[in-house]
């Protein structure tokens, strides 16, 4: 580690007082432009790296632009809406025409009177067919709406519903929250103390021979495709669960995130695994020269000078267990119940997103309010990575300055 | 190592030949209802084994997605397990400045499952309109066993779910709990495996569940979903399956397709998939 070579490291990169470094434009040594194809290739990569940032903003501004009329309130679900009778199609101002057939001017200028009068005939026709509830005035789309329960026409309290595709559409996310999150946490709670103790075992308990065996076959897990993980899940993994606890709802959130915690098993070992080995040998020596047993120096020792690196590898298989989708789309049960159990069914943003979205409306409500889902997921993910990077540096502030 | 001669030649005459099928005019494509599209696909054989100068190519995706190819005019023909919906309409007109023209090209009866243990042979559709509504949560209250319903359903954006919705709950909300599974198929899976499920899908799916006979009201005729009661309308859950398309598109080669699959022929090759073919009086 860093704070152990410190000193070494200085000394054999050293350079003599007398040498000339300059370091010229995008961080490139002036040095390398005698080699023209080493400067060439230096800047190619950094642009790579630079296109990776770019390519990620870029993603993120798409997903957020298509969210934004309903982030800031401009769409309007309301299954009630005002209507214009076809004859008085002509006393209209080209204006007020084109707010109500939702038609932008380029639009509006391409079609004929004959277009114009036939859209205003199927609008009338759909007025015509809107139920009576006393719901249908209601603009589902408002924040409120997404977020705190309400007490819909038919159900006997206020709810958190999510049910888009209905006569009264009704998007509260907060049922899809709560089961990407709890599908999430089992995910975490099964699979970190596993990986965390392969992790331990193979980078100090273990013998060489064996530690060649393990290593691969975890890794191998990741190769896994997730369709299949979600296809065995389905199959063999629910109904054994459900035959040894007896619960009633045979895919739920725990057989779910059983399945998701296989998934991020590998990543979260490989990079521990990475942390505890890169811990000098000299840490481990000194502990059993003192006297200490291998588990003691392993677990008192070295995970907690390689705790940074584990850190990190928990934070990335928290991301991969909230953004894998055909896991939980095969073995959630996908019911969008509000519910923290995780014996009941559950439904979680990735599946909801992969579900819906190729049959959603393009530009409609339900569209965007899936890329505010999308937009969220993302949001969420960057900030525990945020967090999770800010908690790394602390430690190992704080194991640096203690060391 | 360098690819040998031998293997280039014959993919490039490959390459070469897939660019002229698809330029050739002859050629049609079908997009929409993952219900339709067995049929669809045996209709597209069947039809290219006459005419082998038509090439038809089908895919599913979904009836939402054959809309959406037939305003992008990335289709010629949009199959759809449920009537086109108004923004849909709107979306086409807005597209090409016209109605989708509309034509029911099979029947289906919708099937509901329940486990092969389950004791339930009939349900009332008032009885399924609670069970899926959540109003009727355990099987001892609709003559059954004393066990909690576990109710699958399908994705909404099947046709099959707003089908369902639509004539079954009245448009009512389904359960929150209710587990949706990704086909019928799935759907069918789930309930032989659960003793206490039901579920619904197309009469033509059908092995490892029971299908159950189901009255207009409690204490009525229950009804098996057969061909005869299906066409004869006894049988009360039933919908048409359609096939949409641009009326600027519906001449020469498409024109004859659609008339083709209306008549005897076609019609013929509905009943071997599993669904039912339209009695002559509807075919229009």
């Amino acid at each position: 580690m860093s704070w152990f070579h410190r000193d070494t490291s200085k000394r054999m990169t050293a350079e003599p007082k007398d040498a000339k470094r300059t370091i010229g434009w995008m961080g490139i040594q002036r040095g390398h432009q005698a080699r023209p194809l080493e400067w060439l290739a230096e800047r190619l990569i950094f642009l790579t790296s630079l296109s990776a940032i770019v390519m990620i903003f870029l993603i993120f501004l798409f997903v957020t632009r298509e969210a934004l009329p309903v982030i800031l309130g401009r769409m309007n679900s309301a299954a009630v809406q005002p209507v214009i009778p076809v004859d008085k199609l002509d006393s209209l101002k080209p204006e007020e025409l084109m707010l109500y057939l939702g038609l932008t001017p380029s639009e509006f200028a391409s079609k004929d009177r004959a277009t114009i009068k036939l859209l205003m005939e199927v609008k009338a026709e759909a007025a015509a067919e809107v139920t009576t509830d006393k719901d249908a005035k209601i603009n589902t789309t408002q924040w409120r709406y997404l977020l705190l329960p309400y007490q819909w026409s038919g159900y006997d309290k206020p709810e958190h519903i999510w049910q888009p595709i209905s006569d009264i559409r009704k998007y509260n996310i907060v049922p899809l929250l709560v089961g990407s999150l709890k599908a999430t946490l089992v995910a975490l709670l099964f699979s970190v103390p596993l990986s965390l103790a392969a992790a331990i075992f193979v980078s100090q308990l273990c013998s060489a021979k064996l530690r060649e065996w393990i290593k691969p076959a975890i890794e191998l897990l990741a190769g896994v495709p997730s369709v299949v993980l979600g296809f065995f899940s389905l199959i063999v993994m629910a109904s054994f669960l459900q035959r040894l606890f007896g619960y009633e709802s045979r895919l739920n959130a725990l057989v779910a995130g059983i399945a998701l915690g296989l998934a991020s098993v590998p990543v979260i070992f490989s990079i521990a695994e990475d942390a505890l080995t890169s811990v000098p040998q000299a840490y481990t020596q000194a502990a059993l020269a003192l006297g200490s047993s291998k588990w003691q120096a392993a677990w008192q020792i070295v995970l907690p000078a390689a705790i940074p690196g584990v850190f990190a590898a928990v934070v990335l298989g928290f991301g991969r267990a909230i953004g894998e989708t055909m896991v939980v789309l095969m073995a959630s049960g996908n019911a969008s119940i509000m519910s923290w159990s995780v014996l009941d069914s559950t439904r979680t943003i990735t599946a909801t997103i992969a579900a819906e979205l190729a049959e959603a409306v393009f530009g409609g409500e339900h569209y965007r309010i899936l890329f505010l889902l999308g937009a969220l997921l993302f949001a969420v993910t960057f900030l525990s990575n945020l967090a999770g990077g800010m908690v790394i540096q602390r430690l190992k502030h704080r194991l640096e300055g203690g060391a | 190592m360098p690819i040998p001669m031998k293997f280039i030649r014959p993919a490039l005459l490959l390459v070469l030949a897939a660019i002229a099928t698809a330029a050739h005019a002859g050629s049609i494509t079908v997009k929409g209802s993952d219900t339709l599209v067995i049929l669809a696909q045996k209709w597209a054989e069947v039809y290219m084994g006459q005419k082998p100068d038509t090439k038809i190519q089908v895919t599913g995706g979904g009836s939402g997605v054959g809309f959406a190819a037939l305003q992008n005019k990335t289709t010629d023909l949009a199959d759809a397990s449920r009537k086109i919906k108004v923004n849909e309409i709107e979306a086409c007109i807005k597209a090409f400045g016209k109605r989708p023209t509309e034509y029911r090209v099979a029947l289906d009866g919708l099937s509901l499952y329940v486990n092969a243990d389950n004791p339930i042979e009939k349900l009332s559709l008032g009885e399924l309109e609670g069970i899926f509504s959540g109003r009727i949560k355990n099987w001892k209250d609709v003559g059954g066993s004393d066990a909690a319903i576990v109710v699958y359903s399908r994705e909404n954006s099947s046709g099959t779910y707003e089908f369902f919705k639509e004539h079954v709950l009245r448009g009512k909300d389904f359960v929150a709990s209710a587990q949706t599974m990704p086909g019928t198929a799935a759907v069918l899976q789930a309930v032989s495996k659960d003793k206490n499920g039901i579920g619904y899908g197309g009469a033509a799916y059908g092995a490892g569940a029971k299908h159950l006979k189901v009255s207009k009201e409690k204490g009525g005729e229950a009804i098996d979903p057969t061909e005869e009661t299906v066409l004869s309308g006894v049988y009360p859950i039933w919908r048409y399956l359609y096939i949409y398309v641009n009326p600027d598109l519906d001449k020469g080669e498409v024109a004859s397709y659609l008339n083709w699959i209306r008549g005897d022929e076609g019609q013929k090759l509905v009943k071997e998939v599993g669904y039912y073919p339209l009695p002559k009086n509807l075919r229009q």
